[in-house]
């Protein structure tokens, strides 16, 4: 049984501030990605970077930061020296922490020895790798652009470049991977020495080619009870090569969270820069146009949208997203910041989640059991009103 | 008083789609009923449901002047009859009203099960039979095959058999000619008390009920006081008329006239179809024989698809009611689908029909559960009870015996498909009564069928065994006692009412192994193990498990997606809110469908 005090829970007190940079540049777009990706855009890059410093300078307070994240799309599809200039521009805008998180993801295809110096000396201290999968035919279903021994070597150059962390993304349940396949992957990416492995069960998501294919019967789509096998095998696997499971789909070693999700997880406010990009402040939810093109052009008013919900609703939101950390929410933090213990607003909910064994309902905490992880979606569907 | 000599009443009778429609627009054009610029095929067939499904529900009877070739001008009444089975009794009522029947055969098919049935109700009828073979324009018509069957059916000579085209109208002139020649002038007494038969009615949203008569004896007048002679129910008539082919009002209406009463009623049960209409002061001692109450003989629940629209169907159900006297219904509430109504149908086109005018007039989203017949069950005490519902059949243990109806069928095919039709009837727990060839390759059969065995996916499997070309008819005939029982579908330990059924006890098994298959593959997993189970009683006979679910996670959700990922689980929510729950067991209304869906092609 893992001691739950020592995993995250939600909410937090005080709140932290991250900052999110998205860089939406691909080498090729995956067929089963859905994220504000492009490939193909090469010159946009030049004018995006300026937009994103304009939108950065904007928004400049000189108030705390402790993590900044620069997500993708590929970020390492921008130089080193690029993002060392995005992240100076950041340094003096926000008063950042010494001890900050500075993450970036990066891709084994796009990325050499020399890539991982030039991050590591612009001032990255974390670094995530997009492996998915250490199987050639995985890789190919999943039209991946690169090898496994590139993966192998992208991560092995990572270490050597002597990063704080470094995380491995793996993908699993992609038909065609058996749980061979799966557990090769998972040792593979172990035995680099990476401390952070996020495993992601394969997802077909609307809109995206792949959703299209496994329609058109082109494609086969994952199998649920497959990937509820895999699954297991990771929470079996990691937590024996001392990597403990922090949130659903997170594993690291003792110390190696990654602090900057742990934010969006436990209702931290963040600021979001660049194309589609969302940030948080007090409840308020706002977001940047999404297209590249678009977001350059209408530089400085890059703002689409925003959204405030209701307290009732936020709480819900918090509750949801909070229980998808191990340690899930405590109570009396949760009451605090929402005015009301979870177990008193949502008891029949709750009671029914447990009474399923999706939950366990301790003193302290309300937090997902080893089955109710895989299974989380049917407990946040009931807290929502 | 006018020449009675000069008046004649017919009606055209045929299987469905030979075409009698379209000729009768012809008749109307010969006799120039319509101005060309107002006529459009099917004249008659007033509601847009039934030009769509090209078949004729309700009854009309229309007046036409006939410049016969002898220089006089004859008065033809024209009585359009429904062609399907359900309707038989509302043809029976139809041909009450003639003097003479055309029966027409289209010269493609040749002769169905309904020419046949509607034939021998024409001749139970004691009336003149005009054979005419129509659709003679058509590639694949075979006039010189169809004339004989039809003499050898009706013992006359083949050339005698005339030919049209209700298309291209060759041959029509020639068809009245041969109406007036052969079929007699009224009968009956214009100085008798009043007899007037209701052979159909419809019903109008200004008027109420408009009845569809035929007077026999004596007259009807507007403002007359009469009295329904099967219900005892007195009415003042507000108007008289004829169709001409629109409604015309006439001061009176006398014997052999055949047109429209207008009793001033809101219901079509105050003035059933087939009851005699009298003078109030002036009664007849005897009604004209032959009235029958409708009996519904299929049986379904009909639910709202949206719980929130019960209230809408009942109000729907009620208006419909007033114009189909056949249509019967009462409410009922099904743990599983909630509040709805148990419905009674002549048969299964009617359910169809009804179902369809509902959704289409009305806007409602139903569900239909499997349809059952009625059932006598004798309790232990003797008590015989009627069983619409396997919902509400007694505990076995209370029962003496359960009898169901029967069904004599009429089967008429090409030769080369009897096997696989013996092979279905049998199947069907039917026993051969009578077979004989029509022609050197159409056979007609005949068989008692259970009629619960019929209801479900018969017609259909009829048809396509025989690549459409096998036709149908049927009659009820009573019951007879049978080794039955019902079979309980369980889901989780809770029985599920709508897939409740009464089988034979030879079939249960099956039946009881098909549904737990079905529904193991239609319910979706839920967060435990659900067993599905059939029985018989407290007795298990079949049981599937489905698996309790083990994925149910959005894999990533990070500080861009939240918004997003809680929109995902919203409208996953609002889906699980519309499913249908069965004890802690939540069933999509989709699969619900699917599982009740009469076909089990799979």
């Amino acid at each position: 049984m893992t001691n739950t005090l020592l995993l995250p829970t939600a909410p937090a007190l005080r709140l932290a501030r991250g900052v999110y940079v998205h860089i939406p540049f691909c080498l090729v777009h995956c067929p089963y990605c859905d994220f504000n990706a492009h490939a193909g855009m090469d010159d946009v890059k030049g004018p995006y970077v300026e937009a994103l410093l304009k939108e950065i300078r904007a928004a400049a307070d000189g108030a705390p930061v402790d993590t900044m994240f620069f997500g993708g799309g590929t970020p390492t599809e921008l130089s080193p020296g690029e993002l060392g200039r995005i992240l100076r521009v950041l340094r003096e805008s926000f008063e950042v922490a010494p001890d900050a998180e500075v993450a970036i993801e990066a891709n084994p295809e796009s990325t050499t020895r020399a890539t991982f110096d030039g991050l590591l000396a612009a001032g990255f201290t974390r670094v995530s790798l997009g492996v998915q999968s250490l199987a050639p035919h995985v890789l190919k279903w999943l039209g991946r652009a690169h090898t496994p021994e590139r993966a192998r070597a992208a991560l092995a150059d990572a270490e050597a470049a002597g990063f704080d962390h470094v995380n491995a993304d793996l993908i699993f349940g992609t038909p065609g991977e058996s749980l061979e396949d799966w557990r090769a992957s998972l040792e593979g990416v172990l035995a680099t020495g990476v401390d952070h492995v996020s495993t992601y069960a394969l997802q077909v998501e609307e809109r995206t080619p792949l959703a299209s294919w496994v329609a058109r019967g082109l494609r086969q789509a994952p199998d649920d009870d497959d990937q509820a096998d895999r699954y297991e095998l990771a929470a079996g696997l990691l937590p024996a090569a001392g990597l403990e499971r922090y949130e659903i789909s997170n594993w690291a070693k003792p110390g190696a969270w990654s602090r900057h999700n742990l934010c969006y997880w436990t209702g931290g406010d963040y600021l979001g820069f660049g194309a589609g990009a969302h940030g948080h402040r007090h409840g308020r939810r706002s977001w940047n146009v999404s297209s590249p093109r678009t977001y350059v052009a209408r530089s400085p008013a890059v703002e689409e949208g925003w959204e405030e919900l209701p307290a009732a609703e936020r709480a819900a939101e918090a509750a949801i997203v909070g229980l998808r950390l191990a340690g899930g929410l405590d109570r009396a933090r949760f009451a605090e910041v929402w005015g009301m213990d979870p177990v008193v607003r949502w008891e029949g909910e709750l009671r029914e989640a447990a009474g399923l064994g999706l939950i366990r309902i301790t003193e302290q905490a309300v937090a997902l059991t080893e089955r109710g992880f895989f299974l989380w979606g049917h407990v946040a569907r009931s807290l929502l009103s | 008083m006018k020449d009675r000599s000069l008046v004649r009443a017919f009606s055209l009778i045929a299987h469905v789609d030979h075409g009698k429609s379209t000729l009768a627009d012809r008749i109307l054009q010969v006799c120039k009923a319509v101005p060309e610029r107002e006529m459009r095929e099917q004249y008659l067939d007033r509601m847009d449901l039934e030009r769509e499904r090209g078949i004729t529900i309700k009854a009309q009877a229309i007046r036409l002047q006939y410049p016969a070739k002898d220089g006089k001008t004859y008065e033809l009444n024209l009585i359009d009859t429904p062609g399907h089975v359900d309707f038989s009794y509302e043809v029976s009522r139809s041909l009450a009203a003639c003097d003479g029947v055309i029966l027409l055969v289209d010269a493609a098919q040749g002769i169905e099960a309904q020419t046949l049935a509607n034939l021998y109700l024409a001749i139970e009828a004691g009336l003149e039979v005009i054979p005419a073979v129509n659709k003679i324009d058509l590639p694949a018509a075979d006039p010189e095959r169809v004339s004989a069957e039809l003499s050898s059916l009706i013992g006359i000579d083949p050339g005698s058999v005339l030919r049209v085209s209700g298309k291209t109208g060759a041959g029509v002139v020639e068809l009245l000619e041969e109406v007036i020649r052969r079929v007699p002038s009224p009968k009956g007494a214009p100085e008798d008390p009043t007899r007037a038969l209701i052979f159909d009615s419809t019903y109008d949203n200004y008027r109420g009920v408009v009845s569809f008569v035929r007077v026999l004896d004596g007259e009807l007048t507007a403002r007359q006081k009469v009295k329904m002679m099967a219900t005892g129910s007195l009415h003042e008539l507000e108007e008289v008329g004829v169709f001409a082919p629109t409604m015309m009002p006439v001061k009176k209406l006398e014997a052999g006239d055949v047109g429209y009463a207008i009793p001033g009623v809101k219901n079509v049960r105050e003035a059933k179809v087939g009851d005699t209409i009298t003078d109030a002061a002036r009664p007849a001692d005897e009604p004209l024989h032959g009235y029958r109450e409708p009996k519904p003989m299929v049986w379904a629940g009909l639910y709202p698809t949206d719980g929130d629209q019960y209230a809408d169907l009942r109000d729907a159900l009620d208006k419909l009611r007033l114009n189909d006297a056949a249509f019967v219904y009462e409410p009922e509430t099904s743990q599983a689908l909630g509040f709805g109504f148990r419905c009674g149908f002549l048969g299964l086109l009617h359910m169809d029909i009804v179902r369809e005018r509902l959704e289409r007039e009305f806007d409602l989203d139903l569900l239909i559960t499997v349809p059952s017949v009625a059932y006598e069950v004798v309790r232990v005490t003797g008590e015989v009870i009627s069983v619409h519902n396997p919902a509400e059949m007694p505990d076995p243990a209370a029962i003496q015996e359960i009898r169901e109806p029967l069904a004599a069928a009429m089967i008429i095919t090409p030769k080369e498909f009897l096997g696989t039709l013996m092979e279905l009837c049998q199947e069907r727990r039917g026993e051969m009564k009578e077979m004989h060839y029509l022609s050197e390759d159409r056979v007609e059969i005949r068989y008692h069928l259970p009629l619960a065995e019929m209801i479900v996916d018969f017609f259909d499997q009829l048809k396509s065994r025989t690549r459409g070309y096998g036709s149908l008819d049927y009659e009820a005939i009573g019951y007879r006692p049978e080794d039955l029982v019902k079979v309980e579908i369980l889901l989780h330990g809770e029985p599920v009412d709508a897939f409740s059924s009464i089988v034979h006890k030879e079939r249960a098994y099956t039946y009881g192994r098909k549904m737990v298959e079905k529904l193991r593959e239609l319910v979706p997993r839920q967060m435990f193990d659900v067993a599905v189970q059939a029985s018989i009683g407290s007795r298990i006979i079949a049981r599937e498990t489905i698996r309790a679910r083990r994925k149910d996670v959005l894999a990533k959700c990070y500080g861009g997606d939240i918004t997003r990922k809680r929109k995902l689980l919203e409208k996953q929510k609002a889906g699980k809110r519309r499913m249908k729950q069965v004890g802690s067991v939540e069933i999509p209304q989709e699969a619900f469908m699917a599982a009740l869906r009469l076909d089990d092609k799979k």
